[in-house]
């Protein structure tokens, strides 16, 4: 499963990357599963550890942890957003 | 036009400034159903920085382009099924922007006040919290990002 990640704001700073393309290893099925597969790269990425207040969305739409992730997917991680 | 198009092209995600005469004018033009218009202009505020003396200077705005739309999008149509609405327009802006500079813009139209004023509200309490935009302010140690505001939530939470 190949999915095509995001990252935006400070989490694009910190990380140094704007987007990445991934092939996932199995047993990644959920937001949540990435997003701890990522940390788990250790350093800058712990950014995105358990607890940090990090939002996500897949395919342009803001949803929970427990979400799954499909083949082909965009994927993005972003802090709470501070528009208007 | 259907009233699903109308609703999606009445969404900007722009750098340009807007006009805010015009477009609070465009939502009631060449119609006489329309009998109140609300609107609201969100500006750049030249805030103190927390334990300065200085205040910012300038602020850029990022966004996620393709989400930021479709968020708005999804926001307006929430909010006409919600309101008994006859026409909206959201304007929000990204880049590089001064104190006293526009960001966003939301009109809504409607044949009484209650729904354009409490529409026109939803609208910005869920932007704020719903639509992909980050802030980022010049100071004089660097860029620093703005950290969302739990008001912000509490705002959006009381239309749940």
């Amino acid at each position: 499963m190949s999915v095509k990640v995001l990252y935006f704001a400070n989490l694009r700073e910190t990380l140094g990357y704007s987007h990445e393309t991934l092939t996932l290893p199995a047993g990644i099925a959920t937001l949540g599963d990435l997003r701890a597969h990522l940390a788990r790269r250790g350093g800058v990425w712990e950014a995105l550890g358990e607890g940090r207040n990090v939002r996500a969305a897949i395919n342009q739409e803001m949803v929970g942890a427990d979400v799954a992730v499909a083949d082909r997917d965009e994927i993005a991680f972003f802090p709470p957003v501070t528009g208007g | 036009m259907s009233e699903i198009q109308r609703q999606f092209d009445s969404v900007a995600v722009q750098e340009a400034d807007f006009d805010v005469g015009a477009e609070i004018a465009a939502l009631s033009a060449g119609r006489a159903d329309v009998g109140a218009v609300a609107s609201f202009v969100g500006l750049v505020r030249a805030d103190k920085l927390s334990g300065e003396g200085s205040e910012v200077s300038a602020m850029t705005l990022e966004h996620y382009p393709g989400m930021t739309e479709k968020s708005l999008e999804a926001i307006v149509t929430e909010a006409y099924g919600r309101w008994s609405l006859l026409g909206t327009r959201v304007i929000h802006r990204f880049g590089r922007l001064v104190p006293g500079d526009r960001i966003v813009f939301v009109g809504v139209a409607s044949s009484h006040r209650g729904d354009a004023f409490a529409a026109c509200e939803f609208i910005m309490d869920y932007l704020k919290t719903r639509a992909p935009f980050w802030k980022k302010e010049d100071t004089p140690e660097g860029g620093r990002w703005v950290d969302a505001r739990e008001a912000d939530d509490d705002a959006a939470s009381r239309w749940d």
